[in-house]
């Protein structure tokens, strides 16, 4: 593991900066548990002040200091996705390894959900949950309904891998040892997938967490708990774009776009690790 | 031929298995969930002044009728099915006495115009560029777009608006931000309204398009960086195929299939992020109808636009589809 983030920072420009990105992220998050202020509390501070040394990012509209308030957000939007990633991670390894190793009409059946998964559109049925959820649209059920809707994709590459898997000698010799099908798909094939499920982590926070900053930026989710998307919810219920307080949702956004980037390459490095050929070409012949 | 047969027999079933799953998960979140939508409405209405206990008795009569919740959960059922098939969902409440069929119809030439063109411009362009960026790895101009590609395709669609928005609103208002057409134009095929309609939605492509490209331009760079250490490509540039030949006939022939498999993977995205893109630069396509809906609290529109966007998915997923076996002509012979 640690001569693979060696070789990883030593050769791979995008995972130097995906890292390094992640790592201002993670940092700021960490901060949240030294905040002077309770997340949720309003009015601590005078309102609207810009960016001063007193108040690195400024103060809202609300009385709240924005660098705070951003360290709090931050934390929750990343617990968000690492929460939905967790869960769907799950369903994709059991949709996935169980329908690659068992074929047949099992794994037709199982397909043909997961293509209709793929392809339906969440945005309009998260929208409907909350309509008609509303106000018990908590953090966590939110969480729990992405998880079950975003396993879909990565379901269908951990099967294409246990597919290839399924040839190999050691299925057959587990098999004829008297192995049960849960103890060949936990013991044998799920340490060949885990790198896929390591990289698609990535990818499947970026998906959640931009999914919840939209429905938070509408008002669709529960916009008491702060995260990214609340954040600008809120500069927008103030209009602050129109007010002048432009570092309301600058700050917000910036650091949205530096998580969003740097979870992206962190897949991409992953990836490219992962591929044997392109491992080669980076990374020379040493792993 | 039968291969072609079997495959848009087996897409059909495709197709319906998505209107089946996507139009359930509509019935069950509405049906299934501990919150009754007719008992909010009428706290809603009655949490002004009093209101008579038989007056609220009748209005939940009413209601219970009009959102086809009386009667057992398989009568229910039944009920959602057969509006959903006659695509009658009722008079919206926010628009009384407009039907919801109405509304979502006003809608939907302007959301499907929008996302048709940013949509297919996004694809040709991404894998044009990214199909040129993966034959010519040294070229420093189309490392640079590798590189600004990687930094725009995760950004979601919400904040890139957002940005356009500060960007062409604010600091150089150049263009129009919000509106379909001009407001004072009669919406007719006019000149002035055409421009003003086309004027009005270069921002919200733009915003889908610069995400788009990004992606496809990925995609493509990566497939075609793949087929270009094919034998076959090595042997038609031995053989003295011309390299622009080679590029379109050779590389990005083969590289095409699974940018078009990509293409209809990616398309319930493509709408979710057509949905916030109308919103931020109040465009009036059912993104902004089903925003609006839920602020209302209008249940029959809410639905009504959820299962219309299932629909529509579905269909352009399936077009998509039909139209593959005209790249790969595997699928063909089959």
């Amino acid at each position: 593991m640690a001569a693979i983030l060696r070789d990883l920072l030593r050769y791979h420009a995008e995972f130097r900066i995906g890292a390094g990105l992640i790592a201002v992220v993670l940092l700021l998050s960490v901060l949240a548990s030294f905040s002077p202020y309770p997340p949720q509390d309003v009015y601590v501070v005078p309102p609207d002040v810009p960016p001063s040394l007193t108040y690195w990012f400024g103060t809202t509209s609300r009385g709240q200091d924005v660098f705070w308030q951003l360290t709090f957000a931050l934390r929750n939007t990343l617990l968000f996705g690492c929460t939905v990633a967790l869960i769907s991670r799950l369903l994709a390894l059991v949709v996935g390894l169980l329908s690659g190793y068992k074929g047949g009409w099992i794994d037709r059946a199982l397909m043909s959900v997961n293509d209709t998964f793929i392809v339906i559109p969440l945005l309009p049925i998260l929208v409907l949950f909350y309509f008609v959820m509303r106000d018990r649209m908590s953090w966590l059920l939110l969480a729990m309904i992405m998880a079950c809707l975003g396993w879909a994709y990565d379901a269908r590459l951990i099967r294409s891998v246990a597919i290839s898997l399924k040839a190999r000698e050691f299925t057959q010799s587990g098999l004829f040892s008297g192995m049960s099908t849960r103890e060949i798909l936990v013991q044998e094939h799920l340490p060949y997938v885990m790198p896929i499920v390591f990289s698609t982590t990535m990818n499947n926070m970026v998906w959640s967490i931009g999914l919840e900053v939209t429905l938070a930026v509408l008002g669709f989710t529960d916009i008491n708990t702060p995260t990214i998307g609340g954040m600008i919810y809120w500069a927008n219920q103030h209009t602050a774009m129109v007010a002048g307080v432009w570092w309301w949702i600058a700050f917000p956004t910036i650091a949205i776009i530096m998580t969003f980037v740097g979870l992206f390459l962190l897949a991409v490095s992953m990836n490219d690790y992962i591929d044997p050929r392109s491992r080669l070409h980076d990374f020379g012949g040493a792993s | 031929m039968s291969g072609y047969v079997a495959y848009v027999v087996r897409r059909l079933a495709q197709f319906g298995l998505v209107l089946f799953i996507g139009i359930n998960l509509a019935y069950v979140i509405t049906h299934a969930t501990p919150i009754d939508p007719v008992e909010q409405s009428i706290s809603a209405v009655t949490s002004f002044g009093n209101t008579a206990p038989d007056a609220i008795e009748q209005m939940r009569i009413s209601l219970r009728e009009l959102y086809g919740l009386g009667g057992s959960p398989g009568a229910q059922y039944l009920v959602f099915w057969k509006r959903i098939l006659r695509a009658d969902f009722g008079p919206s409440l926010s628009a009384f006495p407009t039907p919801v069929a109405t509304l979502i119809g006003r809608a939907l030439p302007w959301t499907a115009g929008l996302l048709a063109v940013s949509t297919i411009v996004a694809w040709c362009l991404g894998s044009l560029l990214g199909g040129l960026a993966g034959y010519h790895r040294k070229s420093r101009g189309l490392k640079l777009m590798g590189v600004i590609a990687m930094g725009l395709h995760p950004i979601p669609y919400y904040i890139l608006a957002l940005v356009l928005l500060i960007v062409f609103g604010f600091l150089w208002p150049v263009l129009p931000i919000t509106g379909g057409s001009a407001m004072n134009l009669p919406q007719t095929w006019t000149f002035d309204f055409v421009t003003s309609v086309l004027q009005h939605a270069i921002l919200p492509a733009l915003s889908l398009i610069l995400i788009g490209v990004g992606s496809w331009f990925l995609g493509m760079r990566a497939l075609v960086s793949n087929v270009v250490t094919e034998d076959y490509v090595v042997y038609a540039e031995l053989a003295g195929v011309s390299p622009s030949r080679v590029l379109s006939h050779y590389v990005m022939r083969n590289a095409l299939p699974p940018q078009l498999t990509g293409l209809a993977i990616s398309l319930g995205g493509i709408f979710n992020g057509a949905v916030i893109t109308e919103k931020v630069f109040g465009y009036p396509g059912v993104g902004s109808l089903l925003v609006d809906a839920v602020y209302a609290g209008d249940y029959g529109l809410v639905l009504g636009v959820t299962t219309v966007s299932i629909l529509g998915v579905s269909i352009g997923v399936l077009v998509i589809d039909l139209l593959y076996p005209l790249l790969d002509p595997r699928v063909r012979f089959s």
